[in-house]
């Protein structure tokens, strides 16, 4: 049996779904900005999948640029983290009721 | 068939990655698993002839990213257990629907429409770093000077907000 991409694209969904639900279900917002790495990470599996399918290397310089923002989204996305530490000495984005400054 | 073999091991190191990383309590434990998948994707970019990406999914997400996590998680504090309690009532049974339909129009979606575009019948794609060069410093060579822009900003943001102590409301601010 071989690998067609169509299996890398099946797991790349599955795996897109799990960072998906662990979005929806966890409370934990560095575990919820982990399950947005996850889902990234899938959509590069399956750019890249594609890219191999269609023969073409289009995917793989989508996969750098996505990786670039997703770098720049994790130093800005955490630096928010600690900056709301800071305040209100938690994590959980349940505690956060009072968008105020 | 070799190919097979790894996909089979590398794809259930990846799912079981994947689901360490929502189902762990401890944050550290998360961030294992989410590496663990991290590794494993690197290995499909390798069998699917995108060595450059590989290296760089290596670095940037296995090393740099995840060091990052890493980071915040000690410096939030490790022991805090999490609540796991929820507020909203219809959250959860909402979430797993939402999930699994999502996984039906996934499902029903592969099986509609797999095949689009035109396969270019030109060699085998090779993700070198020649290859990759070649195409991201001539046609998508402006992109790539934005990212360069995007990156600033970024580390500028991070540096703001890591910065500025806003001491002088400190009396008006009840959650300090």
């Amino acid at each position: 049996m071989a690998v067609t991409p169509g299996w890398y694209m099946a797991l790349a969904a599955v795996l897109f779904i799990i960072g998906a639900g662990g979005m929806l279900l966890r409370r934990n917002a560095l575990v919820m900005f982990m399950s947005i790495e996850l889902m990234l990470n899938a959509v590069n599996l399956t750019f890249v999948a594609a890219g191999r399918e269609l023969n073409v290397l289009e995917g793989q310089v989508a996969v750098f640029f996505v990786m670039v923002v997703a770098a720049a989204e994790v130093v800005v996305g955490l630096a928010i983290i600690i900056a709301v530490f800071r305040r209100r000495q938690t994590a959980s984005v349940d505690e956060l009721t009072q968008l105020r400054g | 068939m070799v190919e097979t073999v790894v996909f089979v091991i590398f794809g259930l190191a990846a799912l079981f990655g994947a689901i360490t990383m929502v189902w762990a309590r401890n944050p550290v434990y998360s961030a294992m698993g989410l590496m663990m998948t991290m590794f494993s994707i690197a290995v499909f970019y390798v069998s699917n002839s995108a060595h450059f990406i590989a290296v760089v999914q290596v670095i940037v997400y296995a090393g740099a990213v995840m060091t990052l996590f890493l980071f915040v998680i000690m410096l939030i504090g490790v022991d805090k257990e999490e609540d796991r309690t929820e507020n909203l009532p219809i959250q959860r049974p909402l979430a797993l629907v939402l999930i699994l339909s999502f996984g039906a129009a996934v499902v029903v979606a592969g099986r509609l429409a797999w095949t689009t575009g035109i396969r270019n019948p030109l060699d085998p794609v090779n993700g070198t770093v020649e290859a990759i060069g070649d195409e991201l410093f001539k046609r998508w060579v402006l992109p790539f000077e934005i990212t360069g822009l995007l990156l600033i900003v970024a580390a500028a943001g991070a540096i703001a907000l890591a910065f500025f102590k806003d001491d002088d409301d400190a009396e008006v601010d009840p959650w300090r």
